[in-house]
């Protein structure tokens, strides 16, 4: 089953074209990864695909529901981690998981569960009562995607995930990620290439608003005829 | 519901600010010590306490406006609220949620207004709850200036919009400092086009138990109160549709 359909999906701001034409296809329980320099369109296509903004032609589906007519819908389904650290600063870790469990509608009990079982799962224990200001850029990410996963979405998008983390932050985001795939269908966005190559399944290159092209790293690479998945990317951007 | 889950989450924001609390509650009361320290030292009545106590607790809704814009340029440019759009928030949760717990904190301050301004003399009366009610109006208007002005401003443009122009707007433009007839011409004509004096005076009736005079002052507030709301919906709403 496919978990997103986009076709022809374009989006433009004023004079300038964010994506252009995007046909994708990524199916459920994948972890794909749009890939590319800054400006490549990444955070645009997450934006229509999550109804944050609404594409200026074109069609797109989420978990089979319409980009354009079935927003509540595709709201119930998702979970977003934005590219900044989207977290309420003077709310405690547990509260910013509380108010996420409870604006999806969890009762008292399932709330208090689930909030004991991510600060499990994302090592909270040590930070759990501080304040989300207060506590590292580290932590804050893991919170970021904390309260993305917490309301047991179908589909999660990770824009720029480990921006600005040190690589041991990094790491164990990975790691955590990691944990996702199969379960849910997971789609990240980045410009890291060790990111994308670790991670993904399968990974989208985009660059000025086009996907240029979309396969796992064995067949990137083998396209681009390297061994190498940087000098991939490299030389299929140059391509362009 | 999720409209109350929203709120309380502003709420505990809001209260848990120092800054916040320091200058929304802390500056009317430095300066109603301040102004009756001046009122004993000079010969006119000019910040007499029965007068000053409730042009300052209209002059202290100023600092509202700032509390909610401040919130939702913050929430805006950390991208908690494009988050939050993700969710299955309505922009009537997200309005309501911005708006309402504001509402309690602006009368909790005018409250504590007033009972400072026993300490220094004010005259105990039951129209003090009548000043503390009739003041909802402006708070409204003002926690929709705050809406509006979040909703496209950034967090140091409402520092400065909010923080310094319009508060000294509401303080020159309200007579509380000094009386509007002194001036008199244009600025009396701008003061009293803008609801700032109207609100000063319509406080200053109740507490004087002028009901008539407060129905004079309340008709402006009001009319500024509903266009206030209506643009700040508004503007919430289309930039909600802009990310």
């Amino acid at each position: 089953m496919k978990a997103i359909i986009t076709t022809g999906l374009y989006k433009k701001y004023k004079n300038i074209v964010a994506v252009d034409n995007l046909n994708l296809e990524i199916n459920s329980g994948e972890l794909f990864s749009l890939l590319g320099v800054n400006g490549a369109g990444k955070t645009t296509t997450i934006k229509m695909l999550t109804c944050l903004t609404k594409p200026t032609f074109g069609e797109a589906s989420v978990g089979g529901f319409n980009i354009y007519n079935e927003t509540k819908q595709i709201k119930q389904i998702i979970g977003v981690s934005p590219q900044e650290t989207a977290v309420a600063p003077n709310l405690t870790v547990y509260e910013n998981l509380e108010l996420i469990c409870k604006i999806n509608g969890f009762s008292d009990d399932k709330t208090i569960n689930k909030i004991r079982e991510f600060t499990e799962k994302f090592g909270f224990e040590s930070v759990i009562k501080r304040k989300a200001e207060k506590i590292s850029g580290g932590f804050q990410r893991r919170l970021s995607i904390a309260m993305a996963l917490i309301s047991e979405p179908d589909i999660l998008f990770l824009d720029e995930p480990t921006l600005g983390l040190d690589v041991i932050a990094r790491h164990e985001l990975w790691d955590l990620i990691r944990s996702l795939k199969g379960k849910i269908t997971v789609i990240l966005t980045t410009h890291y290439m060790e990111e994308a190559e670790s991670l993904s399944d399968r990974i989208g290159i985009m660059k000025n608003g086009k996907l240029l092209k979309v396969g796992t790293v064995e067949e990137l690479k083998k396209h681009a005829d390297t061994d190498d998945f940087e000098s991939a990317f490299v030389s299929i951007i140059k391509e362009a | 519901m999720k409209t109350l889950i929203f709120a309380k989450r502003c709420a505990k924001e809001i209260l848990r600010d120092p800054i916040n609390l320091g200058f929304g509650l802390g500056f009317p009361l430095v300066l109603l010590v301040l102004l009756s320290v001046i009122q004993k030292n000079i010969p006119v009545n000019l910040f007499e306490i029965n007068n000053l106590a409730p042009g300052i607790t209209v002059f202290g809704l100023s600092f509202i406006t700032l509390f909610s814009a401040t919130l939702i340029a913050k929430d805006r440019e950390s991208a908690f609220l494009q988050r939050l759009y993700t969710t299955p928030l309505s922009g009537f949760d997200f309005i309501i949620g911005y708006m309402l717990p504001l509402l309690p904190i602006a009368v909790a301050q005018t409250i504590i207004c007033y009972l400072f301004s026993i300490l220094l003399g004010l005259n105990i009366s039951i129209n003090i709850v009548f000043a503390v009610i009739g003041i909802i109006p402006m708070a409204i208007f003002n926690i929709s200036l705050g809406l509006f002005f979040g909703s496209f401003l950034g967090v140091k443009q409402v520092g400065g919009i909010c923080g310094a122009l319009l508060t000294n707007l509401s303080a020159w433009l309200s007579g509380v400092w000094f009386d509007l007839n002194l001036v008199g011409g244009s600025f009396k004509k701008i003061a009293c086009l803008l609801p700032f004096v109207h609100a000063a005076e319509a406080e200053k009736a109740l507490f004087n138990g002028n009901f008539g005079t407060f129905a004079e002052h309340i008709f402006p507030i009001l009319i500024y109160c509903i266009f206030a709301t209506a643009i700040a919906v508004f503007c919430f709403l289309n930039q909600m549709k802009k990310q």
